[in-house]
């Protein structure tokens, strides 16, 4: 492998990572605060679907991506309601929402469409356009730094470099803000915060509220920045993939863009090569396609590490017994 | 101190759920510009308006009966087993191998090794994400769903490069031996002078079906093993502290609910298509879900259950063929069935218990 397929493999990864690392974080709000959310592959998905047809009726990406997050507003709503308010089973939650996703966007999308499910395609102004960074194009020429600054780091569209900063971004909410603390002491000790007098209900709520807003701009970036347009079950699992990289993250936003970006990269390699020969056998294209998620179960089943998930996670807080 | 009678909770807020779960149906077709009352007519004389329908509506049934089993064992165990949908597929590669290497005799004979097999495949698929919650703790919520994945990643490779016979364009199996072909219900009931339409896919494992919930309900209510089931979903802490061995509860759990999920596959493998189809399963392992919650995880409730969602499943096959509304309204009334029945259970229970606490009341 030469270093220019080097560089196109990177390239891909973070593009492929990057509905990942939104959806990771949305996870990582929502479970620190003790609301499991096996949910994020349907909101996403219903984020991608409301956002590609928005953007295809108004001809607006912007619009499109407050649409794709009031969609997965929507579904969080729901899952607080049941989880938080009616201390309902929090995996059942998620498991309805998947489905409601899944048959709300085909529903929907035949009626205003008529496509079986899609939404036609996006062009110029639909969806997201790649950035070129300053002075990518006098640094391109040069070795190594250039191909990297030019083709790796430079030329995404907008909400890429928005996920990484969502990194940073939110370390500081979670372990530097009043707000952050009050949050991760609800995922642990629910019944401490209550005797403090902060509102275990409000905090969880807006918890959940967070991670309807990244999970919505996962799936805005799906359909307007990775693909042109919706297509039935679109993430593919990449919810379920994003929660296996939280887990792998031990639930910490710098090691979530870590986990991220591994996944992607696998998905990148599966890509770039769709069977792998080895001389002697050739490595059957179902098994690369099958191996984000075969790495998924070698790393839950904790041979990298224990991860230690929020004591509270998936415990409705009752009050008063 | 149990604020409501027994029916009121087994029976009454199941159905309230349901009504909720179907008003919002009813709305959801209405915004998409069709008529609700019209549609529901439709599903009901195209599901259950001749034996026909009937009939399709039974076959779906069986599928749903096994699944629903397979989930509410777990559940019952306290395990979520999302995975019901691989191990089905994983079920039907079992039926395929029993019924195309081995020259059976007869197609009794054929039913068992092959249903056998579906529930050793399926268990063996269940296995592994019960092993690793049982003894690395990594949640059987998040491998069972992974390896739904790689179960549909390993049957198109089984599929294309296996068992695809040589010339042939379909990703599917060669056709099993037609002296396999299971009796249909038709005749069967045929047998005892019932006139039932023979041109649908019902068949003699609805049978098995209907064993298998005598089966389960005898298991779980009545054996050493199924009382520790039930004990360790309750509270994990206080039946390891009686001497129950949590790693082997877990497997056992996981193992039936797999091996049932795979016995599904004798219905649509076996007794439909008669070779192994790519995607045999086609969701019935996550209606499993909506069932299992429906029924309250007790065989008789499964099994309504079931039959409820077989109704549901041939009529909105009729409304996907007659009107403009996809087969995914299904999936739709599926989600609402699960939210409303499973995740916001209390949303109905609360209103309802202090409705008896008040009625208690006023009679004292």
């Amino acid at each position: 492998m030469d270093f220019a397929t080097l560089i196109q493999i990177l390239d891909s990864t973070v593009r492929l990572a990057t509905p990942l690392l939104f959806a990771c974080l949305a996870g990582l709000f929502s479970e620190r605060a003790g609301v499991f959310d096996i949910g994020l592959e349907g909101k996403m998905l219903a984020a991608a679907f409301l956002s590609a047809a928005v953007a295809a009726l108004t001809g607006s990406v912007w619009l499109g991506v407050l649409a794709g997050i009031f969609a997965s507003l929507l579904l969080s709503g729901i899952h607080g309601l049941a989880a938080i308010t009616f201390r309902g089973n929090q995996l059942i939650s998620g498991v309805a929402i998947n489905f409601l996703a899944s048959g709300l966007t085909v529903l929907l999308g035949q009626k205003w469409f008529g496509l079986g499910g899609r939404t036609p395609s996006l062009t110029d102004g639909g969806r997201f356009e790649p950035i070129t960074l300053p002075f990518a194009d006098a640094i391109a020429p040069l070795p190594i730094i250039g191909p990297i600054y030019a083709e790796l780091i430079s030329g995404h569209s907008i909400l890429v470099y928005l996920a990484i900063a969502c990194v940073p971004a939110s370390a500081w909410v979670l372990y530097r803000t009043r707000f952050g603390l009050r949050l991760r002491a609800v995922g642990e000790n629910p019944a401490a915060v209550d005797t403090a007098g902060v509102s275990v209900t409000g905090i969880r709520y807006a918890a959940v509220a967070i991670c309807g807003v990244l999970c919505g701009l996962a799936g805005a970036y799906l359909a307007l920045g990775l693909a042109a347009g919706f297509g039935k079950e679109m993430t593919a699992g990449r919810g379920f993939i994003a929660l296996a990289a939280l887990i792998f993250a031990k639930w910490r936003p710098w090691y979530a863009l870590g986990a991220t970006m591994l996944f992607g990269f696998l998905e990148a390699v599966g890509n770039r090569f769709p069977s792998i020969d080895l001389g002697l056998f050739a490595i059957p294209s179902q098994f690369v396609q099958a191996l984000p998620y075969i790495i998924t179960v070698v790393i839950l089943a904790g041979f990298i590490g224990k991860a230690r998930p929020p004591r509270a996670g998936g415990e409705p807080y009752v009050k008063e017994r | 101190m149990t604020a409501m009678p027994k029916w009121a909770d087994a029976v009454l807020v199941p159905l309230i759920s349901l009504l909720i779960a179907f008003v919002i149906s009813g709305l959801v077709i209405l915004a998409i510009g069709e008529d609700p009352i019209a549609a529901m007519k439709l599903m009901i004389t195209g599901a259950l308006g001749s034996t026909y329908g009937w009939g399709y509506t039974l076959y779906y049934s069986t599928n749903f009966i096994f699944t629903g089993l397979a989930v509410s064992v777990a559940f019952q165990a306290g395990l979520f087993n999302i995975g019901s949908e691989g191990q089905a597929s994983l079920g039907g590669l079992g039926v395929a191998l029993a019924c195309l290497f081995v020259p059976w005799p007869h197609w009794s004979l054929a039913l068992i090794g092959a249903a056998t097999m579906a529930a050793l495949f399926g268990a063996a698929w269940a296995a592994i994400p019960a092993y690793l919650q049982a003894k690395r703790g990594s949640h059987v919520v998040i491998t069972t769903i992974m390896f739904n994945y790689i179960a549909a990643a390993l049957m198109i490779y089984v599929l294309v490069t296996l068992l695809r016979p040589t010339g042939s364009m379909d990703t599917a199996s060669a056709r099993f031996d037609p002296a396999l072909k299971l009796p249909r219900l038709g005749d069967i009931l045929g047998l005892v002078g019932i006139p039932f339409n023979n041109r649908n896919p019902a068949n003699i494992s609805l049978l098995i079906a209907l064993a298998s919930c005598v089966g389960v309900w005898l298991l779980m209510g009545r054996t050493r093993l199924g009382y520790q089931l039930r004990a360790f979903g309750k509270s994990e802490k206080a039946s390891v502290y009686a001497g129950i061995n949590p790693v082997r509860i877990t497997m056992y759990a996981m193992l039936i609910s797999g091996g049932l999920s795979g016995m599904m596959a004798i219905n649509t493998v076996m007794g439909e298509a008669n070779r192994l189809l790519l995607n045999s399963v086609e969701g019935a392992g996550f209606i499993g879900i909506a069932v299992a919650l429906m029924g309250r995880s007790h065989p008789v409730g499964v099994l309504l259950a079931a039959i409820l969602f077989g109704f549901l499943y041939q009529g909105g096959a009729e409304l996907a063929l007659w009107t403009t509304i996809p087969r995914e309204l299904i999936i739709v009334i599926q989600a609402l069935v699960i939210l409303f029945t499973g995740a916001m259970d209390n949303m109905v229970r609360k209103p309802v218990e202090s409705l008896f606490l008040l009625l208690r009341k006023g009679k004292a």
